[in-house]
This record gives structure tokens, C-alpha cells and sequence, in this order.
């Protein structure tokens, strides 16, 4: 025969005291206040609110309780119970949390550290000038035309009034191609795609031709035998002189802001009228010309930088391409890519351009800029 | 062109307070183009000035050379304190008397003998610094305490002269007495401001002092003297005989000067005028000759009259005719030369330099002037033809007004006459000045062409100031240019005439609307896409020259029937070692790895997209005229003989593509990389590109991959043969590739579809194959792909083995394989199913499945 079993067997129990439940629950929030780490908060658990805990033991006495006690005693053991959960909840939340901070500390890297991207590419800065020029034109509503770097002679110096006796078409100035006198050359400029365009495009025209061009020069640290230009043509009824002043103003507030742009007169057989175009200096706006004090590099204290050549397209140019120059006017102009890098971003020889070396190409950084 | 203000100003009525700079801006408003202004005779400073030669002493020294004890009155105002030692020992120093009283001389030692008592000499003060930094202080020379020195011409900058110091003639330019104690170089008017200007070919006019004030009056609105004052004669033939023979000369004007003294000096003035204009005193005449070329622009000649045999002569040059001209060449003529001959035969090539057998000697006394017109183009041709350009060629190639002829060929003589002697005996009058073109055109339209409100009167007024003969009929104008204006010739020249004096500055800005654009073509996005995402991908862009050679072609190893031999040549090669275009990208680029890699650059990815050039024969391209739009069989025969040029894309990687690091070791560059350069081209452009083994030039030939768009060779890529590789000196290892982009590009079609995407699970089955070492990823993947059928959505290879187990020659390769259905979740069955499949279709290229 087995003794009575103290935790299952009914028996003659005191009714819950006040004092004895608060000790309880104070008991167990300051086990579980102590608790740091989630094994601690585990152990103070089962103490304190687990099936043997005091407080499990003191629940299961109340059933025993008379009904009048049974339901007061009921009540607060409730309210204790909640309260307690609360607190295991709320501190289980706060133990969680330091242990994930702490792990988290645990993992920091050296941020600084170099990481294996791609090796560092670029494209030259010469092709990055050239497409953001030509997509200010593009922008308005032009089209981009390119053409042959080997062409006829036709199309580089005829068409375009340069006459057979034009020094230019001497060999000290254009290359040509062998045999002699067939009649092709490396073009001296785009201007044989100004062509092609009003040969091939739908009246009007509004294009711009960015490319290779090539002279007979010396190499050197100003100058190169191979080169780029950007040319624009317009042909279209009703065009003026002042059309292209205000075109070339506008590419060059696109270019360099807030500047204005000078013509001076020269010459050019394909085109007349024909200018020089300067451009107003975007660094010092003038304000160096004739103050010794705030020299300006970029335009050496004139105020201006030479930048291209424009003017009216000679109407013997159209009459060539089979336009008629009574109905038809038009614009034309052009300037060097890498006279326009020398001055925009400092690029202070020409051979830099040609050579290939890596460190100039990645200079500038998201392109041309 | 250069030209002194001074001079510009003799005939152009500048303000006084104009500077050099000034005048130059007003010159540019004109249309010339000011290179530089430069002031001359300015880089002295301190106490220069004129002084009077009172006597001297002559002092032979130890050295041999003998110098002059001088006293010279400087003027009072820059009288030493103390006397100077006298010039005779024992003798006295007499004070000099001034207005405010006695003053002495100052004693100076003087190299030079070429001066004289009473002689005006130029006197550098002590306190005065010279050009060069050479500062003049008393100092103790040859015994004598010397306070000053007389100068020569090149130690005042003035010119090269140092034959003895500058005596000045007896008044200055404008027969005014010299001030004592003055300053020396404003008295002399030598300081003064030099203009250096290119001309344009438009502008020949403008290669004279005369063209010069003309455009500086009208630019500045003062008034102009023409120095070209006579009308020319009617034809006659008083003077030395001349016959006129070919259209190239329609005036000839010869003017026969007697007496001239030919021991006669060229005064300073117009040594120091020629001096800043460039050219080099040699002798009275040819200095007269110069200066009214410079002045006049009109070339001119003069001929020892006693050395011409019979009439002069213009005419074409005969078959094997020789000419020894004035620079000592013996030249042989061309047929279409144009020389001026006479009873010997050429004594001349017209417009651009006379012959040795006649030039003037220093016994001349009879003088035969020329002053001609020539056509330009001939002597443009002659010029090239013997690569001779004169002073003369370069103004007729731009036409030289032929209303000067007459009147320079005076100024000649009459300067000859008044600084050397002599006189105009007789002249000749040969043809006539020419008749200018005329043109009509609209008075409105300078107006309409420059966009900018110009009033009639105000185009009547500007052409009339230029020298143009306007007859105004209201709505149109007629119109004929001056003589010298040979560039007014169509309607447009006169509306940029008027722009030019109306001023481009009031030039309003107007954008133009142009009509709507397609943009960028697709060829052209695809281009830069491509740039752009093989730049992000770690290469990097350069831009090299497409010269090419035999070596090149060679050293990469090409066999004589290779394609890329059917290159283009150059007549004109900037360098006889390149002579050709390049067929191909690759050597440049290696040109270009090889400079980074020496200046220590290891690791390169570079890449270009450049043409490059296959010759179409050599069949010469048409030149149709310009005064209509060509026929298309013309612009079709132009286009055939153009050589192909197609754009490329070339890349060279070599040494680590990642450097080592913290991370781990490096991993080398080579064939990996250019075959992902290939397939990310063809995924940036859109294309599905195939990689084939293939053997080509200069490729290795285990490692190069024919690169296959839509069953069409684009180009290749892979490791470089070793022997290129050494032949190039590059790094070991080294890979490239090329391709056509154009090509490349053109296999891009459509818009494209997209897919609906499955939200069905995946099913994953591995396989692993055994095949025969020749057999490849590709052969194997499409083997499964073509078998697995439709519910097959990726094969991707993820492991190589060879060894135990697998038969030596043979490799096992390890395929994930994921399935996937549009409409359903896939049973085991049919996995299995398909996988079965896949497999059995991989043995078509003798793959087995390898054995657990």
C-alpha cells in the first residue's frame, strides 16, 4: 500500500494568501529580470511559471478551495498568471534582441576592403564627347549621318567647291589613296557626309556627322593626322545665317552652360557667308581680358576660344548635290572633338589620345561628362 | 602678311590713340585673321637717345684692334657731372653751351669706325637696359672711363646689322632737324607695333599694305588714301618691246629707268619697314622691288636692260626648255608652264621668280621694270608643279589686281629715281586691265540669306565703300566688282560682303524647328550599347591609327591567300613603314597593350571599334562636274570603287583579370575572357551567337572559336598562336578577339516576343555523361536539348571530370537539368520520362550515362 501522493491527492489545503501569491509573481520577475540569454530566460521558466513551480502548485490547491474562496483565489491567480506571461514575453523580446545585436556585432566586415568587381573599363573619351554632342542634336529632332573614311575625291573636294586646284588637295595636306590618280583619299573632314545626306536623304535635312577624319600632319603634341570632327547641316526652306548662330549658341549653352557664341569672317569655298565661331570662355565669362591679376588658362585671358567654322552652304553646293539653291537655303559648321576635349576638360596633348594608354581613357569617370 | 601700323597708317586715317591691338580687332571685323600683334623696337628701356659725335682720338690696342675715344654731346638734360677726360692727353674739355647755361660732354669708348664728327649716332645712357637684359652702366675700357655706348642696330633689336654703329642721316623721315638728348627710338619712329596675318585665298587683296588700310578704314569709318593713284595707259609701245603670247597674261607693264646709281644705300625707313615685314635687305632695287610689292601688293621684276636680249616675251614653255632661276635651281619647263622669254629663250617663270641671266648686277645702271597680271591657276600649278612658292607665286595664286600693274610699276620707278638716281626714260603698255564680271542680284537678299534687317541703302552703301560699281534699279542691283576684288563673283559673295561690314555681331539667334526625327538609328544604339556594356564589363576603349603594313600581316602569321592581304595603299603614307590601311584591328591593339605594358600596365583589356579597309580594285572613282546633281550610275560606280569598309570590333586581354588579392589568387586573363567578351556582345545586341573550333590567323589552334550568328561567320576569338604572341611581344597567354560588328549587328530582327512565365515548380535532375574528349559542351548540350523535349527549360554544364573511372580519351561531363511546365506541376513520371529521353538523345554524339 503506497502513502498518499502529496501532489495529486486531495487533501486539506489553506486558502490562497495575498502576501503568499505576490511573493510568487515577484519571485519570478526578478528571475526573469536576471535572465540574460535565452537558456537563463529557459531556466527561470520552468522555476517559476513551469508545472512544478510554486505558483503551478498553489493553482492547483485553489480547486480545492470551498466555491466562495475557490473563485477569489481563481481571480487573482489569473491576474497573476497574465501578468507573469507578460513579463517572460516581454523580456524573452528584449533577451532575443541583445543576442541578435550581439551576433550581429560579431559579423562586421572592414567595409573598406576592396572588392572584386570587373576590371575598371571605359570607353575613350573622345567616342564620349562625340555621342554627347550628337545627342544634343538629337534632342532637337536631327539625325545622325555617317559615311565612308576612305572617299571620292568627288565627294570630299568637288561637291563641295573645293576646285582641282585647291591647295588643300595637294599631298602635303590630304592622304591618298594608290594608285595615284584614282580619285579616293582618307577624307579631310565629315563634310563628304554632308554630302551623301542631301544626295540620300528626303528633303528638308537636318543632320550631323560625327567621325574619323584625316590629314597629312605631323604627329606631335598639338597635332595628329587623325582626328574627329562633329558636323551639322541643315538645308531647308527659308534657313538663315541667324539660324545658325542660334543653333551653335544653343550647342553651346548645352555644352557649357550659360555662354554666347562670336562669329568672325573667313573663308571656306563650301560655304558663303563663312565664319570663324568662337566661344565665349565658360571659365571666366571675360573677366580675365586685361587683368594680369585672374589669368584664365582655359581661354589664356581672351575672353574667347576658337571652336569651329560655319557659314551659309554655298549654293554651289546644293546646285552639285541636284538641289535647287533658289528654292533651298541652308547652314553648315563644324568643330574638332579633340580641340573641344583640350579645352572642356584639359586635355593638354594630342598624343594622349592616340597612344592607348589605359589611365587616360578611365579618367573620365560616367563618360564624357 | 606682315605689316607695320606706321605703314597702315600712311594711308588709312587711324586715330592716334589707336593701339596695335585696336587695329587688329578692326582688321578681324573685316574677315583677316590676326595671328599676333607684336611691338617692336620696344624692349629698351631707360635713357636712349640721340646724340652729336663732338670728335674722337683713335687708339690702337695690344689686341690689334684700334678704338675711339669719343666725346658726344647727349644733351644737356642727361650732362655727366664731372668733366670727361680730354681727347688728346694734355689737352682740355671744353663745356658745351646750353640754354640754362654750361654743360659737359660724356666721353665713350666706341669699337666702330664708321662715323664721323658732327654725325648723329644713337646713345644708350647709363641706366638704360638693351634687348637681352644687357644693362649699360659707367664703367673703366681701355684706359678711359667710358659713360655710355653708341649702338649698333641689332643691340637696339633693330636688325641683324652690327657692320658699325647707326649713323643717322641728316634729318629724320620728315626732313626734320634731330633734337640732341631726344629719345632716340620714338624720334626714329622704330617703335612700333607689327601685325602677323594669315590670308585667306579669298583675300589676296589683302597680302599688301594698301588691301590692309583699305579694310582697316572702312572697318574704323576713316578715310583711305589709295596708293595705287594712276589709271592705267592705253596699250602703246613707246618703251622696251613686249609681246604678249597666251591668254595667262593679259597686262604687261615695262618702264625703262636710266642712270640709276647702283653704289645708291636703302634708306633705314625702308629697311626697317622690310625688316617687320619679313624680308631681308639686299639692295637698293630689289629693296625698291620689295617694298612696292609689300606696299602695292603688286609683284614686280626688274631686269638689267643690258643683259635682255630682243623683245620680252610671255609665253607657254616649249618642249625641254630649262630655266636656272634665282634660287640656283636649273629647272626643266613644263609644257604648260608660262615663262617670260626672250631672244635666248626663258628668263623667267611668269609670277613666280625670275632667272639668273638677267637679274641685276651691281653695275647696273639701266633697269627694265616688269609689273604684269597672271592668271592664277597657271601660276598655282606652275608653283606646285616645281614645289617653288615665292613672295610673287603666293600673291598671284590669289589674284593680283591688275588695275595696280601700271601704278606700281611708277612707284618703282619713281623711288628708284629719288633714292638711287636717274630717270623714267620710256614705257610700255602691253594688253589691257580685264573686265570684272558683273552680277544682278536682289537687293533684299543679303537680308533674306543672313536673317538679320539690312535696308537697301545700306547694301548700296557697304558695296560702294568696298569698291563695287552699284547701278541700284530698285528691287535688284547691278553690280561689278573692283579690279582687285577677284572674289566677288556670285550673288552670295556680295550678301557676305554686306554681312562682313554690317557686322556678324548683329546676327540675331534663332533656333531653327526642325521637323521630327527618327533619332538614333538601331544600328547606331546597337554601337553604343555595345561600347557601353563592354566598357561596364572591364575593357577599355583606345583609338588607334589605321596605318598597316606587310610586316604586320606577316607577323600575324597570315598565309598569302588570306583576305586580309586585299589591302589598301597609300600614295602619301605619313610613314614609308606603314604604307597600307589596316584589314584588321588586332595589330593596333597589340601596339597599344605593348605601350601599357611597358609604361607598367599589367593587366589589359582593351578593346576598339574602328574600320577597317578591303581594296575594290583599282579603278579610278568618277569625277563627274558640280553644276548638277550626278547621275545615280555615277553615284553607283563612285559607291563600287569605294574600298569595303566595315566596322570591327577588336579586344586584346592579357596578364591577371583579377590581380590577386585578400581574397584569394589571381585569375589570369586569356581565352575565357574574349570568348565572354563574344557572347555578351551578341546578348547586348540581341543576338544568339555560337562558338565554333576553328583554325585561323593568329589564333591558336587549339583555343580559337569560329564566332557563328545565324549560321554566319562574324569573326573569331581566342588565344593568340605563341609565335604572334613573340612576333608582337606580348604577354604570354595573350587572347583577342575580332569581329564585324556591322555583321553582328545585322543579325538583329523584330521587336522580339516575351514568354508567358510559368508559376509552376521546378523539377532538378542531375546527369552525368561520358563522352570522347573531342566531343563538345555544345555538340552534347543541344544533343539533350533537342531530346529532353519541351519540358525542358535550362541544361546547364557544371562539372568536368576525367580520371578513374572514366576511360582514358574520354570525360565525364555533369549537366543540371530544370523542368518545368507551363500548365501543370510535372509528376515523377514525366520527369523521368524526360530525362530518359535526354539522355538517350546524348547518344548521338557517343555520350553514355556514367556509372554510379
Amino acid at each position: 500500500m503506497s502513502g498518499p501522493n502529496d501532489n495529486y491527492d486531495p487533501k486539506q489545503v489553506a486558502a490562497l494568501s495575498a502576501e503568499a501569491l505576490e511573493a510568487m509573481v515577484a519571485d519570478a520577475e526578478a528571475a526573469f529580470a536576471a535572465a540574460t540569454t535565452t537558456a537563463d530566460l529557459k531556466a527561470a521558466r520552468l522555476a517559476h511559471v513551469g508545472e512544478k513551480s510554486p505558483i503551478a502548485l498553489a493553482n492547483r490547491e485553489i480547486g480545492a478551495l470551498p466555491p466562495a474562496a475557490r473563485k477569489d483565489a481563481g481571480q487573482r491567480m489569473g491576474r497573476a498568471r497574465g501578468q507573469l506571461n507578460a513579463a517572460l514575453a516581454a523580456r524573452q523580446a528584449d533577451v532575443e534582441s541583445a543576442e541578435l545585436e550581439a551576433a550581429l556585432a560579431s559579423e562586421s566586415v572592414d567595409v573598406t576592403l576592396p572588392v572584386a568587381l570587373a576590371p575598371e573599363g571605359a570607353i575613350h573619351p573622345i567616342t564620349g564627347l562625340m555621342d554627347l554632342m550628337s545627342d544634343v542634336f538629337v534632342a532637337m529632332g536631327w539625325e545622325v549621318a555617317e559615311g565612308p573614311e576612305v572617299e571620292a575625291e568627288w565627294l570630299n573636294f568637288d561637291a563641295l567647291n573645293i576646285g582641282r586646284d585647291h591647295p588643300a588637295r595637294g599631298e602635303s595636306d590630304t592622304i591618298f589613296v594608290a594608285p595615284a590618280g584614282v580619285h579616293r583619299v582618307l577624307r579631310t573632314h565629315t563634310s563628304p557626309v554632308q554630302i551623301r545626306s542631301l544626295l540620300e536623304r528626303p528633303l528638308p535635312v537636318y543632320v550631323v556627322c560625327p567621325g574619323t577624319v584625316y590629314r597629312a600632319d605631323e604627329f606631335d603634341a598639338t597635332h595628329v593626322p587623325v582626328f574627329h570632327q562633329i558636323e551639322g547641316l541643315v538645308v531647308d526652306k527659308g534657313i538663315t545665317m541667324a539660324h545658325l548662330k542660334g543653333t551653335l549658341d544653343h550647342l553651346a549653352q548645352a555644352m557649357f552652360g550659360d555662354v554666347r557664341t562670336r562669329f568672325r569672317p573667313n573663308y571656306f569655298p563650301f560655304t558663303e557667308p563663312s565664319a570663324e565661331m568662337d566661344l565665349e570662355c565658360f571659365v571666366c565669362h571675360g573677366a580675365s581680358v586685361g587683368n594680369p591679376d585672374a589669368p584664365c588658362r582655359t581661354c589664356r585671358s581672351e575672353g574667347w576660344i576658337e571652336w569651329g567654322g560655319c557659314g551659309v552652304v554655298n549654293p554651289r553646293v546644293l546646285t552639285a548635290a541636284g538641289i535647287d539653291p533658289e528654292e533651298y537655303t541652308g547652314f553648315a559648321f563644324g568643330m574638332g572633338i579633340e580641340r573641344t576635349l583640350m579645352f572642356r576638360n584639359n586635355a593638354a596633348d594630342m598624343r594622349d589620345m592616340v597612344e592607348g594608354d589605359v589611365r587616360f581613357s578611365r579618367a573620365l569617370k560616367g563618360e564624357a561628362r | 602678311m606682315r605689316a607695320t601700323k606706321s605703314w597702315i597708317a600712311e594711308y588709312a586715317a587711324l586715330p592716334d590713340d589707336l593701339s596695335g591691338r585696336d587695329l587688329g580687332e578692326a582688321l578681324v571685323r573685316a574677315g583677316l585673321e590676326v595671328e599676333s600683334v607684336e611691338t617692336i623696337g620696344g624692349d629698351v628701356s631707360g635713357p636712349v637717345v640721340i646724340g652729336r659725335v663732338l670728335g674722337f682720338v683713335e687708339e690702337p690696342q695690344k689686341n690689334g684692334k684700334v678704338i675711339r675715344w669719343c666725346h658726344v654731346d647727349a644733351g644737356a638734360q642727361h650732362a655727366p657731372q664731372d668733366a670727361p677726360a680730354p681727347l688728346e692727353r694734355g689737352g682740355i674739355t671744353a663745356p658745351l653751351q646750353g640754354e640754362d647755361g654750361p654743360y659737359w660732354p660724356r666721353g665713350i669708348v666706341c669699337g666702330a669706325s664708321n662715323f664721323n664728327p658732327e654725325d648723329r649716332v644713337v646713345v644708350a645712357l647709363p641706366g638704360s637696359e638693351l634687348p637681352g637684359g644687357f644693362a649699360i652702366a659707367s664703367r673703366k675700357t681701355y684706359g678711359h672711363m667710358s659713360d655710355g655706348m653708341i649702338c649698333a642696330e641689332d643691340e637696339l633689336g633693330l636688325g641683324s646689322d652690327h657692320q658699325g654703329i647707326i649713323v643717322l642721316p641728316s634729318t629724320d623721315a620728315e626732313g626734320v632737324a634731330w633734337t640732341i638728348g631726344a629719345g632716340a627710338l620714338d624720334a626714329m619712329g622704330v617703335v612700333d607695333d607689327v601685325l602677323e596675318m594669315p590670308i585667306t585665298s579669298d583675300m589676296g587683296y589683302c597680302l599688301s599694305v594698301r588691301g590692309l588700310a583699305r579694310e582697316a578704314a572702312q572697318s574704323l569709318d576713316v578715310a583711305f588714301t589709295d596708293v595705287v593713284s594712276l589709271p592705267t595707259p592705253a596699250a602703246h609701245a613707246d618703251g622696251y618691246p613686249v609681246r604678249l603670247e597666251t591668254p595667262a597674261s593679259g597686262l604687261f607693264v615695262a618702264l625703262t629707268v636710266e642712270g640709276f646709281d647702283p653704289s645708291a644705300a636703302t634708306p633705314d625707313w625702308m629697311r626697317q619697314r622690310l625688316t617687320a615685314a619679313g624680308m631681308r635687305s639686299l639692295s637698293l632695287s630689289i629693296d625698291v622691288s620689295n617694298y612696292v610689292m609689300l606696299e602695292t601688293g603688286q609683284p614686280n621684276h626688274c631686269y638689267d636692260a643690258d643683259a635682255l636680249r630682243g623683245p620680252l616675251v610671255v609665253r607657254t614653255a616649249a618642249a625641254g626648255e630649262h630655266l636656272v632661276t634665282l634660287d640656283d635651281v636649273d629647272r626643266t619647263l613644263d609644257l604648260a608652264d608660262v615663262v617670260i622669254a626672250d631672244d635666248r629663250g626663258p628668263i623667267g617663270l611668269a609670277g613666280i621668280m625670275g632667272g639668273q641671266d638677267t637679274e641685276l648686277r651691281d653695275t647696273t645702271t639701266r633697269i627694265v621694270i616688269e609689273a604684269a597680271h597672271f592668271d592664277p591657276v597657271t601660276v598655282a600649278r606652275s608653283s606646285r608643279r616645281h614645289k617653288l612658292s615665292s613672295e610673287a607665286s603666293r600673291r598671284f595664286e590669289r589674284w593680283v589686281d591688275p588695275g595696280a600693274a601700271y601704278s606700281a610699276a611708277r612707284r618703282v620707278a619713281d623711288l628708284l629715281i629719288e633714292l638711287g638716281g636717274g630717270a623714267l626714260v620710256a614705257e610700255t603698255v602691253a594688253g589691257a586691265v580685264p573686265t570684272m564680271p558683273t552680277q544682278r542680284i536682289e537687293v533684299g537678299l543679303p537680308e533674306r540669306v543672313l536673317g538679320m534687317p539690312i535696308p537697301a541703302t545700306t547694301v548700296v552703301e557697304v558695296l560702294r565703300r568696298s569698291g563695287v560699281e552699284v547701278t541700284d534699279e530698285g528691287a535688284a542691283l547691278t553690280l561689278v566688282p573692283p579690279t582687285w576684288r577677284f572674289d566677288l563673283v556670285d550673288a552670295y559673295d556680295y550678301v557676305e560682303e554686306v554681312g562682313i561690314k554690317v557686322g556678324f555681331d548683329h546676327l540675331p539667334s534663332v533656333v531653327p524647328p526642325a521637323p521630327v526625327g527618327g533619332g538614333l538609328t538601331r544600328e547606331q544604339m546597337a554601337r553604343r550599347a555595345l561600347l557601353r556594356a563592354l566598357a561596364a564589363a572591364g575593357f577599355v576603349e583606345v583609338l588607334t591609327f589605321p596605318w598597316a603594313s606587310e610586316a604586320d600581316l606577316d607577323a600575324l602569321g597570315l598565309d598569302a591567300s588570306d583576305e586580309r592581304r586585299a589591302t589598301v595603299r597609300l600614295v602619301n603614307p605619313l610613314a614609308d613603314t606603314a604604307p597600307l590601311l589596316r584589314t584588321s584591328l588586332l595589330p593596333g591593339l597589340f601596339g597599344a597593350a605593348q605601350r601599357n605594358a611597358s609604361r607598367g600596365v599589367d593587366d589589359i583589356a582593351l578593346m576598339e571599334i574602328g574600320r577597317v579597309f578591303f581594296t575594290s580594285g583599282d579603278a579610278a572613282s568618277p569625277e563627274p562636274g558640280v553644276s548638277e546633281r550626278p547621275s545615280d550610275a555615277v553615284l553607283d560606280e563612285i559607291a563600287a570603287t569605294l574600298p569595303q569598309q566595315p566596322r570591327h570590333l577588336g579586344a586584346v586581354v592579357a596578364g591577371a583579370w583579377r590581380p590577386a588579392g585578400w581574397q584569394g589568387p589571381a585569375e589570369p586573363a586569356g581565352w575565357q575572357q574574349v570568348f565572354g567578351l563574344a557572347e555578351l556582345a551578341a546578348r547586348t545586341v540581341g543576338v544568339s551567337l555560337e562558338r565554333r573550333p576553328a583554325t585561323r590567323a593568329p589564333w591558336h589552334p587549339g583555343r580559337c572559336a569560329a564566332l557563328v550568328v545565324d549560321g554566319q561567320v562574324v569573326g573569331y576569338a581566342g588565344e593568340l598562336h605563341p609565335a604572334v604572341i613573340k612576333a608582337f611581344s606580348l604577354p604570354a597567354r595573350t587572347a583577342a578577339l575580332e569581329l564585324d560588328v556591322d555583321a553582328l549587328i545585322a543579325g538583329v530582327g523584330g521587336p522580339g516576343s516575351l514568354p508567358l512565365v510559368s508559376g509552376h515548380p521546378v523539377a532538378k535532375e542531375d546527369i552525368a555523361l561520358v563522352v570522347d574528349e573531342a566531343v563538345t559542351a555544345a555538340q552534347v548540350e543541344s544533343a539533350i536539348t533537342a531530346g529532353a523535349g519541351e519540358l525542358l527549360e535550362s541544361a546547364t554544364l557544371f562539372d568536368i571530370y576525367r580520371g578513374v573511372p572514366v576511360p582514358a580519351g574520354k570525360k565525364s561531363m555533369a549537366f543540371a537539368l530544370r523542368f518545368r511546365a507551363q500548365d501543370r506541376t510535372l509528376t515523377a513520371e514525366e520527369v523521368a520520362l524526360a530525362r530518359e529521353a535526354a539522355i538517350t538523345a546524348a547518344g548521338q554524339v557517343g555520350a553514355t550515362l556514367r556509372a554510379e
